[in-house]
């Protein structure tokens, strides 16, 4: 099982040196000069020049890239250039909404998705289970940011029971912060609840088909029990594998809705930074982004080898 | 899939009457022969501002009613979906192309393999729609931008479910009696590798489609995409914003049509899938 760690986690590591090089070339890709793309079309040249020794584009391409990896392995990831300040500060004043936002949103998803796959599997080819994937497919196919309008129109303006935008960090009371953010994370888990109740669904159905199933039913094993503890566990294991796609759904999406509801967030800082064409920080949050996310699926992983017996690497 | 023709009329006779699929493909249909017959259906210029006309909401002159320029809002949405749509084309035939192109290559030298796959968790790292911000930012608000960049969020996904198929294909006798036969490598994947992985690289097109297109709404909504005042429905929202009280049509159609492309093309997804195989795992 270590061994299975230690390997998963090793997999991580060019995949993270891959990454940092592709973010560094994000640069590159600018069309024409990257200084003159930052400093914009209206700069003097001592502005360009200076932009480029501050950025070191006058250094052949290969000592950009170490240096590159030097200050990153010093967790130096640049400074942003509209905000003056570290990249690393900037995310870090702005993850508690966004964390604020995913784990809400999640804690919404999760029970939802797989409830509605079950009880859509179990009583499949029946009006709940059309219901439900009905209901499962319009959540994947409507537009997070227009649900989002469409939320505010008709709970904060209309009926005023929600403020229609802005954080509350939870210092300010409980009721206050959930009231500023349910509505974002509801909006953020349909598309993730219509995906995972479509998955969770096809896992079950495919349990149920089992010939274990059957025997737990022949021997006597009440529907109940049956469900529950053979059926329901053993939907589980696709279902973990799915999360880490689930949670990347909703750190992407979280970037719409933190702008439809303007919530400082990192979502909302990367936009920011890439509309001012503040690369700098834009290059420093895809890193971050990019670190999280191969380290929330190297988890992911491990949770599966320890949920299944059967999945255990090297 | 190496069908013959009877296989091949029978799997279309199933698809026919999949509900789903038939479902899909009339939305489909209407919605591609609207966005084609643009100049013909559409009344009114929708780039023309006509000050005298704003805020008109939903009527006989104006279906969808105009926005705070005077322009027809239903204009604006039928030539919206022709960017959409083509989009979205656009984005599932590169990624489609490139994808089966790099998985069939992976699975057959397993040391590109390596190399390539990590590549692909790389590009994986972040989410798609993530990646296609950060390459628009990069390479400029312009339609082909975004159809680069959604292209690339997608290669690595779709290459994956080649690869996986190919995979299996590989490990099936008639290989291995091919490379005996003296089959080179470009032919066992051209001629069997490719064509048993058909299936797969057919549903995962579609749901990329669909994706494509909610993603750039999303874009053009965030002001990365194609800029005004080109229309496309994510920034025909993102205008009627600020006016979605007084006016909710401007916003309400476009989201409506967003919504009615995605949901054919997964419902085609669906279908495809059902009929080639239910068992058919999609990446996201």
């Amino acid at each position: 099982m270590l061994r299975g760690v230690i390997y998963r986690l090793l997999q991580a590591i060019p995949v993270v040196v891959i990454f940092a090089v592709l973010v560094f070339m994000l640069l590159q890709l600018l069309p024409g000069d990257p200084a003159v793309a930052i400093a914009g079309s209206e700069a003097t040249p001592e502005a360009i020049d200076r932009i480029r020794t501050q950025l070191g584009l006058d250094r052949p391409l290969l000592e950009q890239l170490l240096s590159w990896f030097n200050r990153l392995a010093h967790g130096d990831f640049g400074k942003s250039l509209i905000l003056n300040q570290s990249v690393v500060s900037a995310v870090v004043e702005r993850l508690p909404v966004t964390l604020s936002l995913a784990f809400l949103s999640l804690m919404i998803t999760l029970p939802a998705g797989i409830s509605l796959g079950v009880l859509a599997a179990y009583w499949r080819n029946t009006w709940l289970d059309s219901f439900v994937m009905v209901t499962a497919l319009l959540g994947v196919s409507m537009p997070s940011f227009w649900l989002g309008i469409l939320s505010v129109i008709l709970f904060s303006v209309t009926l005023g029971w929600l403020p229609p935008a802005g954080y509350v960090p939870i210092t300010q009371g409980l009721w206050p912060w959930f009231s500023a953010l349910i509505q974002p994370a509801v909006v953020l888990a349909l598309f993730q609840i219509g995906f995972l109740a479509r998955i969770t669904r096809s896992a079950m159905l495919d349990v149920l088909d089992q010939d274990f199933i059957r025997t737990a039913r022949a021997k006597g094993v009440d529907e109940w029990h049956t469900i529950t503890k053979h059926a329901f566990r053993n939907t589980l294991i696709p279902v973990v594998t799915v999360t880490g796609i689930i949670i990347s759904l909703l750190i992407g999406g979280s970037v719409v809705v933190e702008q439809v509801f303007a919530l400082p967030g990192i979502g909302r800082l990367i936009v920011q930074g890439i509309l001012a064409r503040d690369y700098p920080l834009v290059q420093g949050t895809m890193l971050i982004f990019g670190f999280s996310f191969v380290m929330i699926n190297v988890l992911v992983d491990i949770v599966y080898m320890l949920v299944d017996p059967r999945v255990r690497f090297g | 899939m190496q069908l013959n023709p009877r296989q091949r009329y029978r799997l279309l006779r199933k698809l026919a009457r999949h509900r789903s699929f038939r479902i899909g493909f009339i939305i489909i249909a209407i919605m591609v022969l609207a966005a084609l017959l643009a100049p013909i259906i559409a009344q009114y210029d929708p780039i023309a501002m006509r000050i005298r006309f704003r805020f008109r909401p939903p009527q006989a002159a104006f279906p969808f009613g105009t926005d705070q320029f005077g322009r027809d809002v239903f204009s604006r949405v039928v030539y919206g979906a022709r960017l959409s749509l083509w989009i979205g084309l656009a984005t599932a035939l590169i990624s489609g192309l490139i994808g089966a192109f790099l998985g069939v290559l992976s699975a057959q030298y397993r040391k590109f393999d390596a190399l390539l796959m990590r590549v692909m968790d790389a590009l994986m790292a972040v989410p798609a729609i993530l990646l296609a911000i950060g390459l628009t930012a990069a390479l400029g608000p312009h339609t082909s931008s975004v159809i680069i960049a959604l292209s690339v969020a997608y290669i690595p996904r779709t290459a994956r479910i080649v690869r996986g198929s190919a995979l299996v294909t590989r490990e099936l006798e008639f290989i291995e009696a091919a490379r005996v036969a003296g089959a080179s490598g470009l032919r066992i994947m051209l001629r069997h590798l490719l064509p048993n992985a058909m299936g797969p690289l057919l549903v995962q097109s579609t749901f990329v489609f669909a994706y494509a297109i909610l993603a750039e709404a999303a874009l053009s909504f965030l002001g990365v995409g194609p800029s005004p005042p080109t229309p496309s429905w994510g920034n025909i929202i993102s205008e009627g914003r600020d006016h979605s009280v007084q006016a909710w049509w401007i916003m309400l159609f476009p989201g409506i049509a967003i919504s009615l492309a995605t949901l054919g093309m997964n419902l085609l997804g669906d279908g495809l899938r059902d009929v080639l195989d239910p068992r058919l795992k999609v990446e996201t």
